[in-house]
């Protein structure tokens, strides 16, 4: 399976990426030669093997339900490009 | 042609944890904007998600009360898109192993007939912010307080055939969740929310024709008007010859209309991918024995322990069950006040819930309490009250105008049951009326009613039914 430009640009897309035309020719290049690298994998038997989810062999730890945080609208809002009567503020977006 | 209607049914439900399914930070409704978003739920660099165990345990009772498989390990994934009450880009959310798969639910139609509904899963995925559109002429304000709140989505497999079936089954989900106590269920709050995926085909045919997702109906009318437009809609596309498109619409409750949010279209292309932030979620086999354990009496159990012990027909026990609270309330007046169970099921779902639905009132916070309600029932079944008075009573009782006994002693509502009385009552009715006693001694069994009539006006309404029926009906012999 190979990659078209056509796909790299869908992706560039959809993960809001700005590429430049020269380089979407080398972007499929190199994503078709990763996809064929994981093809590779296709050859070996899995039957068995239940996929795995995270490379570490542990499992999710779970906290208590308890409110610990404490109210920090002002320091957040500080670093925030445009933030008025206590909210976010970003462009236009219209449904 | 004959159309066939398809419906599946997406449910957001809000977990009522303390706090957020990744982070510490409150759920609570109606603070102020952005006071309960913290770094997490903003997504700020270095973060890590902990999952919240209450979350967890209420995801997996979910999947018990449905019958499903909860399963003992699942994994979230993140669902990539972008939108600004969305801080991180994705939503974490469970894609190829959720928590809950292959459950089924059973719903009692209008006609009294029973349907088995497959859901196919539900999962766990934390809810987006808030975006306000109205308040800036440039910007969108952006609150993300909601970020974070947890939620199992239930997905239906597509085994509704009408709004009826749908408005039913969402209904079902609803009183199931607040049986269990991991929701508040509160619609105008947004805790509870539906989208629907709408088709139609041929009557006969096997192939689904192509959906369309209609989407945030947060309420039982919308669900049921949103989807009967979207079936009128898409029979009017087919008829003339045109095909459905599949897209997400939306439901407009002020033109009463669908329309499409083309907007969205091409997003849906999520790129899920196990998230590498969060490890599988392991629950052994006893941990999820104890939660089991702990599940509560169910409506449907409920529904046959009141027809049993009750001796209330489907109706009732269908009626009463739907919400835990007045069922609740319903075993309040039987049992405390050792009422009949036939005369308080009339009342709850009688007077009751036409007097709190007028008013928009919850019933855990009626005026007229469960305490309330078995004292004026028990002055219905000793005779001191007639049905009919008594409905006057509840509704001065509603005023706040006092007890029943302090209501009958204030208007002097209390029944005539003394037979001299009431004797001395009919006795002048049919001093008075001599036509109708000619009129009914020829045969013309009618005028009956006519002096039951006549007695109760001159009592006021207050002398007893059966009393007046009986010396009126020895006195015209």
């Amino acid at each position: 399976m190979s990659i078209t430009p056509e796909e790299v640009l869908k992706i560039a897309n959809l993960a809001r990426l700005q590429i430049k035309p020269d380089e979407v020719e080398q972007y499929a290049k190199d994503l078709s030669n990763i996809i064929h690298l994981v093809e590779q994998m296709n050859a070996v038997d899995t039957k068995d093997i239940q996929p795995m989810a995270h490379p570490l062999d542990a499992t999710q730890r779970l906290r208590e339900d308890e409110v610990k945080e404490e109210n920090q609208r002002e320091k957040f809002q500080t670093i925030a490009p445009a933030a008025e009567q206590g909210l976010y503020l970003v462009p236009k977006v219209i449904e | 042609m004959q159309w066939e209607t398809v419906i599946g049914l997406e449910i957001h439900v809000q977990l009522a944890t303390q706090s957020k399914i990744f982070s510490g930070a409150s759920t609570a409704y109606g603070a102020e904007p952005n006071t309960q978003a913290c770094a997490v739920d903003l997504g700020l660099p270095g973060v890590l998600p902990v999952l919240n165990k209450e979350a967890v345990k209420m995801a997996a009772m979910f999947g018990f009360a449905v019958d499903a498989t909860v399963a003992e390990r699942s994994v979230f994934a993140r669902k990539n898109y972008f939108y600004p009450d969305s801080p991180k880009g994705y939503q974490i959310s469970q894609f190829e192993l959720p928590i809950v798969e292959h459950g089924k639910l059973e719903i009692v139609l209008n006609n009294g007939e029973c349907k088995t509904i497959g859901i196919t899963r539900a999962h766990l995925e934390e809810d987006a912010g808030k975006s306000l559109h109205e308040e800036f002429p440039d910007s969108t304000g952006i609150d993300l307080n909601r970020c974070g709140t947890p939620l199992i989505e239930i997905v239906s497999e597509p085994d509704m055939r009408s709004a009826e079936e749908a408005v039913a089954y969402m209904k079902k989900i609803h009183s199931i969740v607040r049986y269990l106590g991991i929701s508040d269920g509160n619609m105008q709050e947004g805790s509870f929310r539906c989208d629907a995926n709408v088709s139609m085909r041929p009557k006969g045919q096997k192939e689904f024709g192509t959906r369309t997702e209609t989407k945030n109906l947060n309420s039982f009318r919308f669900v049921e008007r949103a989807i009967n437009h979207e079936i009128e809609r898409q029979i009017d596309v087919l008829e003339d010859g045109g095909e459905v498109v599949q897209e997400t619409r939306l439901y407009d409750a002020n033109k009463d209309e669908t329309r499409s949010m083309r907007s969205k279209e091409e997003a849906n292309d999520y790129r899920y991918f196990p998230d590498p932030d969060l490890l599988p979620v392991v629950i052994n086999s006893e941990e999820l024995e104890a939660i089991k354990k702990e599940l509560p009496e169910l409506p449907a159990a409920k529904n046959a322990r009141f027809k049993q012990s009750y001796e209330l027909n489907d109706y009732d026990a269908e009626n009463l069950v739907m919400d835990k609270d007045t069922a609740d309330y319903f075993e309040n007046i039987v049992n405390v006040g050792n009422v009949k169970a036939k005369l308080a099921a009339n009342w709850v779902l009688g007077e009751l819930t036409a007097a709190l639905n007028q008013h928009d009132i919850e019933i855990m916070n009626s005026p007229v309490s469960a305490k309330m309600m078995s004292e004026l029932l028990i002055r219905i079944e000793d005779n001191t009250l007639s049905n009919k008075i008594a409905k006057e009573v509840f509704h001065a009782m509603w005023a706040g105008e006092g007890s029943v006994d302090e209501i009958i002693e204030a208007k002097g509502l209390k029944q005539i049951t003394d037979s001299s009385e009431i004797e001395a009552l009919v006795d002048q009715v049919i001093a008075d009326n001599p036509e109708q006693v000619e009129q009914y001694k020829s045969g013309k069994d009618k005028v009956f009613g006519f002096f039951v009539g006549q007695v109760m006006k001159l009592s006021k309404g207050k002398a007893n039914p059966q009393q007046v029926n009986e010396l009126l009906k020895a006195k015209l012999q």
